[in-house]
């Protein structure tokens, strides 16, 4: 039989391994960006609008605020939606259909990234572009990725609620408040930690999200000018270019992912920040 | 709520007929909107799938033939992923919650880094993985490579399942086991582990679902060359990164886009079930016993 001091340091350096995972990832990614950004310093990257790597133009800012709009339109879109429809399910549809509708909205959030990105392209971007081409725009990749996201808040909230003390509707009901009153200035209200979680957890998974974005928004690196314009990620940029970028240009992909790592970080640890703010003072 | 309002009528005069509306309204659209998009594919998907379609070598950049070769990158990719990421996340699990007090600095340090490791964008995994697994290792764009920079990005939902099957285990049983003077290998290896059996399956399901749907991290990893592997050192092609190829680069490719999906929802819907199995099994012993 293993002795239990064996067992005890085999298991804390499987531990210190997945631990040390993270640090593996920020390090390499650091380290293969690193050189780059002292070179040309931050500001070359963030604040200019030209994206020429073979003339050593890596200017981020297009891409950047493309992802920065995307995320907030999908959110935008998809939160209240999720909201209204967390509410739908755990008070206005009966015990059966609310079960049958718990399961389709887990079957869809487990849907893969490329299958949405498929019905985006094939069914939403030609509806599009018969409004106006060519279809495959900033507008599109919000939408797509609103779909994508609006499961995953709809069972962040949907769990919030169901965690609501039944005395909430007890009284409610007591006091002959109607079911909207309740819905709306009792319950929802009463869960808003679990719809701001839902948001962010959303928000990061719309901004790391590629393969939506890379097919739906047509990949043209440019300022958008309308919702119908085609433009690029920062995501899809790395997956469009990483198969054949060399030297500066992939250390400038690694730079731009470096980006996106920080803000996706920043994301999740500002709402733990929140929720940990919450539990301690109400 | 309805028996309430008839016996008292409302305080408030105006109608809150219009807020119902609204909720059913929204909600009804969504719930329709996500199954006609499931009914889509289905429709475009179930007609295209035959024994010849699963078996079949694919010719014409895959918009006819088979996707053999890519179920068996795809089988290989997750195998390898999950098989090296099982040893890693259970034992991590099992320090976590056998050795470390759940205050415990060193217990929020490990649990914390992995909550940010699962929120790292996919495509940064790719990159990662590019440079460690491919460069750095020599694996150059390899089935191996692709399921190394999984193992990294399925660990966290596998130790978190994990963690929540070891907490379920009755303390009860441990004491139990206490009382017989077990050692504390003794007593992980034919108590905690036994009962904590359902959580760590879950995890397992759950690390092959994340596997199955992951696109991103694996272009610049694995590859995407449409030819049987021979080994897991080939570069090959999962079925996510098929559908992607087929919709975005293969004109008229839309047609196997939807078959590939398909088969590629049937096998999460599977999963999800064998999850639901597990979590009943679970229950009803918990609850029995």
């Amino acid at each position: 039989m293993v002795s239990d001091r064996l067992l005890h340091s085999l298991l804390a350096l499987f531990a210190a391994l997945a631990a040390g995972l993270l640090l593996l990832v920020v390090g390499f990614i650091a380290q293969e960006a690193l050189g780059l950004l002292q070179q040309l310093g931050v500001g070359a990257f963030l604040f200019h609008g030209e994206w020429q790597p073979y003339a050593g133009r890596f200017g981020l800012l297009p891409m950047l605020l493309t992802s920065l709009l995307l995320m907030l339109g999908a959110v935008a879109i998809a939160t209240p939606l999720a909201v209204v429809g967390a509410a739908c399910i755990n008070f206005y549809l009966g015990r059966h259909s609310a079960i049958l509708a718990r399961r389709l909205v887990e079957i869809a959030a487990g849907i893969p990234s490329v299958v949405y990105g498929l019905w985006g392209l094939t069914l939403l971007v030609p509806l599009l572009a018969a409004i106006k081409q060519p279809g495959a725009s900033l507008l599109a990749g919000m939408m797509v990725l609103a779909l994508m996201i609006l499961p995953t808040i709809v069972v962040v909230v949907d769990a919030g609620l169901r965690a609501l003390p039944t005395h909430y509707r007890e009284n409610a009901e007591a006091l002959a408040i109607r079911r909207s009153g309740f819905v709306f200035a009792i319950a929802l209200p009463a869960v808003r930690g679990s719809v701001i979680t839902g948001a962010t957890l959303a928000a990061a998974r719309a901004i790391g999200e590629t393969m939506v974005v890379m097919m739906v928004t047509g990949n043209l690196v440019q300022l958008p000018g309308s919702l119908f314009d085609p433009v690029r990620a920062l995501t899809a940029n790395i997956a469009l270019e990483m198969a054949y970028a060399m030297d500066e240009h992939r250390s400038a992909l690694y730079v731009s992912s470096l980006f996106l790592l920080l803000f996706a970080v920043a994301l999740v640890l500002t709402n733990q920040l929140l929720l940990g703010w919450r539990g301690r003072h109400g | 709520m309805v028996e309430a309002a008839t016996i008292a009528p409302p305080l408030g005069a105006r109608s809150t007929l219009g807020i119902d509306t609204l909720v059913w309204g929204v909600g009804l659209a969504l719930l329709a909107l996500f199954g006609l998009l499931l009914a889509e594919m289905f429709a475009a998907g179930l007609p295209v799938l035959s024994l010849e379609f699963i078996t079949g070598e694919a010719s014409d950049a895959g918009r006819s033939g088979g996707i053999s070769a890519v179920l068996v990158s795809t089988l290989w990719v997750v195998a390898l992923a999950v098989g090296i990421a099982l040893p890693l996340a259970l034992g991590t699990a099992l320090y976590i919650s056998e050795y470390l007090g759940r205050g415990s600095t060193l217990y929020r340090l490990i649990h914390g880094s992995l909550d940010v490791l699962s929120a790292v964008p996919s495509v940064v995994f790719g990159l990662f993985g590019n440079a460690v697994f491919c460069e750095l290792l020599g694996l150059g764009y390899s089935l191996a490579a692709g399921a190394l920079t999984l193992v990294c990005m399925i660990v966290p939902v596998m130790v978190k399942a994990s963690v929540d099957g070891l907490t379920a285990v009755p303390t009860e049983l441990r004491a139990a086991g206490s009382a017989l003077a077990l050692s504390k290998p003794a007593l992980i290896g034919h108590i905690v582990l036994p009962a904590a059996l359902p959580g760590v399956a879950s995890g397992v399901l759950l690390g092959v679902a994340r596997a199955l749907a992951e696109t991103a991290a694996l272009l610049f990893t694995s590859g995407y060359v449409l030819r049987m592997p021979d080994s897991p050192l080939d570069s090959g092609r999962t079925l996510s990164i098929h559908i992607y190829d087929l919709a975005m680069n293969v004109a008229g490719g839309d047609r196997f886009a939807y078959g590939s999906a398909t088969v590629l929802v049937i096998l999460l819907l599977m999963i999800n079930g064998a999850i639901a199995l597990v979590s009943s099994y679970a229950h009803r012993r918990t609850t029995d016993s």
